[in-house]
């Protein structure tokens, strides 16, 4: 019944799902491993939700099959909700009821009875910083408590597996270190994750294991450094002053490539990839230096996911969604 | 983690478990709808603020040239404003579920091992309440402009119990409606697009044999809303019918029994995009 460590607690198979004409998942194939943290990572469109939400029983899947904790996602749903918790972008709280009232509310909808629902709800509201808060109306709460109080939500029934679609989306940067840091503390108690993410850094910081996803296929599979070491490691970035010979500059960095693809110059900027180590940016200075090259800056840039959907892909990974296309026509 | 100090959930066993377990989930979620009534105001006043003018508006303005044989036009018309204000208070059950629909509540509730029945029941259970609140304002207002009873206690309550069952039925109707649209405001629109002439061409504010044809056909043979109105008139003030009770009763249910199966159909295929 109970699950060890090494074994996989989802596993999907041919997983396709089409909205009409259009394919949200395409044949899609994951397997995630007990007590780890696997990220799903996109742009917008890609069908991370879509596959969450088949995960969680909320959509049927056209074809394939999936499996969350050894039981079907769609013939043994009712049991798999028992096992499952859900947190997402959109913060599930009901703004017209208190902190303590919507967590109390799901316990009693898992049948928690009311004495055991009260207890937990006070629990988790501790837990994750609302309790000073617990008794005001959600709608007061600022993004951050929404999205912990949707979070503790989840929890309610101390899920054995965890689904988080894009936890920290719209998130203020303190928010998210301290949403990062919770998911990590539930890691350790041996919960199983799957999140979707569009941020590299984020999926880079949680995940024990990455899948890319794009138009419905996954395009790319392994761990952050096998992602980055094979798609777009570090970049050097130097800008180069007006009057600087290019291609000098050029032929002076490129000793130090490293990576996937050659040496470029782009206007005035020279960018070379590197594998990550200390001393890169010293070893440009050194190397321009010596040639007797003028530079107006230069750093250190991290890969992101657009440098990995760029060699993955060819594409940048810019597809904005309908709502958001929706948004900015709106304001 | 001290796993041992909450139940892990399980799910109900066998069909007396889970009807019991329907209707415990069933209250959660109307418990939940009326605590938001007080937090909320807003909502329910603005349903209950229209009716109300309408009431003054047609005692005052319009109800000097309307004549009703056998009763006095308050009388004629309250009955009449009162089914028309509960089938347009079904709406706020579908302005309530279109709410939650994209707020990410629905994928909550669709995510937990509960009824999938029971968020569309304790919501319009909960509007009978909210809709009884709206007939005590209303009763009120029309004793002010004049309005009196004149049957028996067993009567009114009858014509009381009948008003409930129609607002329950047009909550389903509703709660139908709103999984169909995107918005608060489509909710909104896609029942008053209907149900605002065809409340008007009953017999809920002029008798229907002033009407043209075939509007009077329409208002007299076909229309719902005119055995609702003729069946509450009689049961408040004493009007003559036929078998307008009976027709009307089979009417309600009849919206109930197809809507009520229709709505959860529809709630478990929903998606929020």
């Amino acid at each position: 019944m109970m699950s060890g460590q090494g074994e996989t607690t989802i596993l999907t198979e041919g997983l396709r799902k089409s909205y009409g004409d259009v394919r949200a998942l395409d044949g899609v194939d994951l397997e995630v491993s007990h007590g780890t943290v696997f990220g799903l990572l996109g742009p917008n469109g890609a069908g991370k939700t879509t596959c969450v939400r088949i995960l969680t029983t909320l959509l049927a899947p056209d074809g394939g099959r999936a499996a969350v904790a050894g039981l079907d996602v769609v013939r043994d749903a009712t049991v798999l909700r028992t096992r499952i918790g859900l947190a997402g972008q959109y913060a599930a709280v009901d703004e017209n009821l208190t902190g303590f009232e919507n967590l109390e509310m799901i316990g009693r909808l898992y049948h928690l009875g009311a004495a055991g629902s009260r207890q937990r709800a006070r629990e988790l509201l501790d837990r994750f910083e609302l309790s000073d808060a617990g008794d005001r109306v959600a709608k007061t709460y600022s993004g951050g408590m929404r999205r912990r109080l949707d979070l503790a939500g989840a929890l309610v029934a101390r899920p054995p597996v965890l689904f988080l679609d894009e936890p920290t989306t719209g998130l203020d940067p303190r928010s998210r270190l301290g949403m990062w840091a919770m998911i990590n503390e539930l890691v350790g108690e041996g919960t199983t994750v799957l999140l979707t993410t569009q941020y590299l850094e984020e999926a880079d910081y949680l995940a024990d294991q990455i899948a890319v996803i794009d138009h419905g296929r996954v395009i790319a599979e392994g761990t952050s450094d096998e992602l980055k070491d094979r798609f777009g490691g570090e970049v050097v970035e130097v800008v180069l002053g007006e009057t600087a010979d290019r291609t000098g500059a050029l032929d002076a960095l490129a000793p130090m490539a490293d990576g996937p693809s050659e040496p470029e110059c782009e206007g005035r900027t020279v960018r070379v990839p590197v594998r990550a180590r200390a001393g890169v940016v010293v070893d440009a200075v050194r190397r321009l230096d010596e040639a007797a090259i003028e530079l107006e800056d230069v750093n250190l840039r991290r890969p992101t996911l657009d440098d990995v959907f760029l060699s993955l892909t060819g594409h940048v990974a810019e597809e904005p969604s309908s709502e958001e296309q929706a948004e900015a026509e709106a304001s | 983690m001290a796993a041992a100090a909450v139940a892990q959930p399980v799910v109900p066993h066998g069909p007396v478990s889970r009807l019991r377990w329907g209707l415990a989930d069933t209250l959660v979620i109307a418990r939940r709808s009326l605590l938001r009534v007080p937090r909320q105001p807003e909502l329910l006043l603005g349903f209950t603020i229209q009716p109300v003018m309408f009431v003054l508006l047609f005692r005052y303005v319009f109800g000097g040239a309307i004549q009703t044989p056998g009763v006095s036009y308050v009388d004629f018309l309250l009955p009449g404003i009162l089914v028309q204000s509960i089938a347009f208070g079904g709406t706020v059950t579908g302005i309530g579920i279109t709410e939650d629909l994209q707020k990410g509540l629905t994928d909550r509730f669709r995510s937990l091992p509960m009824a999938r029945s029971a968020v569309l029941a304790g919501r319009t259970v909960a509007d009978i309440v909210t809709n009884w609140f709206q007939l005590v304002v209303m009763l009120l207002v029309g004793y002010l402009v004049g309005f009196r009873f004149s049957t028996s206690v067993g009567e009114v309550i009858a014509g009381l119990a009948l008003v409930t069952l129609v607002g329950f039925a047009f909550s389903w109707l509703s709660a139908f409606i709103a999984m169909g649209v995107k918005t608060v405001e489509a909710a909104q629109q896609a029942s008053f697009i209907w149900l605002f002439p065809l409340t008007f061409v009953s017999s809920a504010f002029v008798p229907p044999e002033t009407m043209p044809e075939p509007l009077k056909t329409f208002a007299t043979d076909i229309n719902p809303f005119t055995l609702w109105v003729d069946s509450l008139r009689h049961l408040f003030v004493g009007t003559p019918i036929d078998d307008q009770l009976w027709l009307g009763l089979i009417w309600a249910l009849g919206i109930v029994v197809v809507f009520a199966p229709l709505a959860v159909w529809r709630y478990k295929r929903v998606a929020t995009r």
